[in-house]
């Protein structure tokens, strides 16, 4: 049996897996309750990192802020495009903030607020980050679509990511994905 | 090392077609990304259905841009929703999130693009069903040539 293995693992018919530039750091499924999730000493080997989250939440329209490295100084902007269902904002901004509001939570039964957080060269450390988000929730007849780009005035590499929602908490079932992209 | 984002499916067009279904989806990823280029006008903008599904609780709210002005729109208890804009040369990519649990409705995000100097869009859209996703259903009209193409991405 075992000699059949050996042979099986070194047959030409049993291709190796192939190289991934995509892979998945962490991840967390929350029981619910908890106000914040944090994603810590993040390896320094890949070239951008990715954020893919899918919440629920107690709080109609919470805001979910983003801090890198635990940072709760005013040193984060944002800037966005929001759409409503029926109207546009390009107007929406922040500036020396204490996290970057790049995501919105529901508030409603049953209904995930959904996003996809890009942060490229995170682990340079000549210039500040600058991340992007796309997010939002619909609730048939409600909900926001929005594009933000948001900035942390560090140039430190990043080696945590931590989500915040307010007001209110996470309920069970949100999950959080944190995914490292390579270069070549 | 388990492969974290990786193709499903492609599917080809080799002639024109209303409907384009991806069934049998694994249930094994975390998400679900889908990609669509035509190269030519899909005549109207995509739409979405899951499993099958054509019943009116699907809904979506949308951010487009025509080249003059922004705009956003919603459409509610629709028997399929939006899922990019194709009626011009279109690119639209897609994220299904936790598409195989059984617990919550099912959200996802797109961005499309439509060239020859129509639309730019981003939309969530929400099928009010806590069944996993099995299936998807792309409708528009669809032109020969149409590659569309589903990924699952796997979370650790």
């Amino acid at each position: 049996m075992i000699g059949n293995q050996i042979a099986g693992f070194f047959s030409v018919g049993t291709p190796p897996a192939p190289a991934s530039n995509y892979e998945s750091i962490a991840s967390y499924t929350l029981s619910g309750g908890e106000t914040s999730v944090t994603f810590s000493s993040i390896p320094s080997t890949y070239k951008h990192l990715q954020v893919r989250w899918s919440v629920l939440n107690s709080n109609a329209n919470a805001d979910l802020g983003f801090r890198l490295n635990s940072d709760s100084g005013n040193n984060y902007t944002f800037h966005g495009l929001e759409g409503t269902g029926s109207a546009v904002s390009g107007s929406n901004k922040g500036t020396s903030l204490s996290e970057a509001y790049i995501g919105i939570g529901s508030g409603v039964s049953s209904t995930p607020g959904v996003g996809v957080i890009d942060l490229l060269d995170y682990t340079s450390t000549n210039k500040y980050k600058t991340f992007r988000s796309l997010f939002g929730y619909d609730s048939n007849g409600g909900g926001y679509i929005i594009l933000r780009s948001s900035l942390w005035l560090n140039t430190s590499a990043v080696n945590a990511v931590s989500v915040r929602v307010t007001p209110g908490t996470f309920s069970a079932n949100s999950s959080f994905a944190l995914y490292g992209i390579t270069g070549a | 090392m388990a492969v974290t984002y990786e193709a499903i499916a492609t599917q080809t067009l080799g002639s024109t077609a209303s409907s384009v279904t991806f069934s049998s989806i694994p249930q094994t990823y975390t998400d679900v990304v889908y990609s669509i280029m035509t190269p030519t006008s899909a005549g109207t903008n995509t739409t979405i259905q899951f499993n099958g599904d054509s019943t009116t609780i699907y809904s979506h709210t949308q951010l487009y841009g025509d080249g003059s002005s922004a705009n956003s729109l919603r459409g509610t208890d629709q028997s399929a929703s939006l899922a990019g804009v194709s009626n011009g040369t279109a690119s639209i990519r897609g994220n299904i999130m936790n598409y195989s649990n059984s617990t919550t409705y099912k959200t996802y995000l797109a961005r499309g693009g439509a060239g020859g100097g129509t639309y730019l869009d981003a939309v969530v859209g929400l099928w009010r069903n806590t069944a996993a996703i099995t299936s998807i259903t792309f409708l528009a009209s669809w032109p020969v040539g149409t590659v569309l193409t589903i990924y699952g991405i796997k979370a650790a």
